[in-house]
């Protein structure tokens, strides 16, 4: 995965080391701009079991920033904020390979080095007894979690 | 023992004529018998579903899981363009311009559509909204949903987006539209029973070439399609996944 450049970022940023769960380290270029979530739509991705991103709708590309050609093939934590604490995706993961439904709130990071918050439902993808891959289906999260969320993310930590 | 059609019983009154056509050209085009069984409402189609009572339906995308993932029902087509969607609306009267100023409890006209309530209640989540701070006032019709709002009974409304475009111009100045989802996705199928397998590749092909034929293209007509489209199997799996995520 590529380090995030300094020409695709728009507004002052700050710079951050990510380690990944592969060992992959990715530099990300993180600003303070938020962009809104649109509304009446939903940010649709899916991935192969190892959590590599095999479909995107066009939501997800107008909201990452990516084209939907640097998406596909890439590991889903090209979208990893810093912000975000480590254990909502452990989380995440024990969810899925109970073969559950996972929620959370989770704060996206752009390729312009803005973010985005979104209310994130991801579930397994069953075919014949067997997980092919996950969804995952954003939604327009309420102001009032997202609030609560800020204030719990850092504790975590 | 004629076979059994059913449609969703979520359509009114004058789109019913169309399915009585089309269940005659279904009838020829596949040279057996079908009786045409509508429902009252979604439950009493569920129990019938359940039973194992019907052969051929055109669902609701709420009732796919069940059809496809209980039932082993198989997908054959959707209407050309048509998804189903949701607006959120309000009287014009009320001073609300987007859903975040709705005030953090209100009265809901919708109706028992299972998909656009769902879409409905999903909209209303970014303003704090949930089944515990909203009170249902269920209706027959999306019409009875509008006059919930224009009479000030309710405070919003949940509407087929169809069905709210196709309201009489003196409803629809009366109201305003807060979000309209373009989820795309989600759609009405026609789907065919396991008892029914043989016969799914003859289907597919006769209902492709509806527009190709007089009988088929005036039955297409009465239903308001253009064209059937193909939807295969990991299309309607994908509407079910994406579906079970609204569900909490
Ligand atoms: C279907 C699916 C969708 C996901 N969507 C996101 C996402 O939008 N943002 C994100 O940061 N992680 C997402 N993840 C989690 C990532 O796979 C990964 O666990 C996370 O970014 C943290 O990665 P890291 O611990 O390797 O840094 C998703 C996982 C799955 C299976």
């Amino acid at each position: 995965m590529q380090d995030m450049k300094p020409e695709d970022i728009v507004g002052a940023y700050r710079e951050h080391t990510l380690v990944h769960f592969d060992g992959t380290r990715r530099n990300v270029l993180v600003t303070d701009i938020e962009s809104p979530y649109p509304d009446g739509r939903l940010i649709v991705s899916r991935t192969d079991p190892a959590g590599i991103i095999t479909h995107v709708n066009q939501s997800f590309v107008d909201m990452s920033g990516y084209s939907k050609e640097e998406l596909i093939g890439a590991p889903h934590y090209i979208l990893r904020h810093p912000d975000m604490p480590p254990a909502a995706f452990r989380d995440l993961w024990e969810t899925l390979r109970r073969g559950e439904k996972w929620q959370g709130y989770v704060k996206n990071l752009r390729k312009d080095g803005g973010f985005y918050w979104v209310k994130a439902t991801v579930i397994p993808n069953i075919r014949n007894a067997q997980v092919i891959g996950y969804t995952s289906v954003r939604r327009k999260p309420s102001r009032q979690k997202v609030a609560e969320c800020m204030k719990l993310y850092p504790t975590l930590f | 023992m004629p076979h059994v059609f059913t449609v969703s019983p979520d359509f009114t009154p004058e789109h019913l004529s169309g399915w009585f056509i089309f269940n005659t050209w279904l009838q020829k085009a596949l040279g057996e018998a079908f009786h045409l069984q509508l429902y009252d409402d979604f439950h009493s189609q569920r129990d019938a579903i359940k039973s194992d009572r019907i052969d051929l339906i055109y669902a609701n995308p709420y009732d796919a899981a069940m059809l496809v993932r209980e039932k082993g029902f198989k997908p054959l087509v959707k209407p050309e363009g048509k998804a189903d969607e949701a607006v959120i609306a309000v009287s014009t009267e009320r001073p609300y311009l987007q859903v975040e100023d709705l005030p953090c409890s209100i009265k809901l006209a919708t109706t028992e559509d299972p998909d656009v309530h769902m879409m409905g209640m999903i909209m209303l989540e970014p303003a704090d909204l949930d089944a515990a701070s909203v009170e249902l006032k269920v209706c027959d019709s999306y019409v009875l949903v509008a006059k919930e709002l224009l009479k000030g009974y309710c405070d919003a409304g949940v509407f087929l987006a169809e069905a709210f475009n196709d309201l009489s111009s003196v409803i629809r100045k009366q109201l305003r539209a807060l979000v309209n989802s373009q989820i795309q996705v989600v759609h009405h199928a026609l789907m065919i029973s396991p008892r029914l397998a043989d016969h799914r590749d003859r289907l597919l092909g006769a209902l492709l070439a509806m527009p190709e034929n007089d009988k088929g293209k005036s039955a297409l007509a009465a239903l308001k399609i253009p064209r059937w489209e193909r939807v295969d199997d990991e299309e309607m799996e994908f509407m079910i996944d994406l579906m079970d995520t609204f569900v909490t």
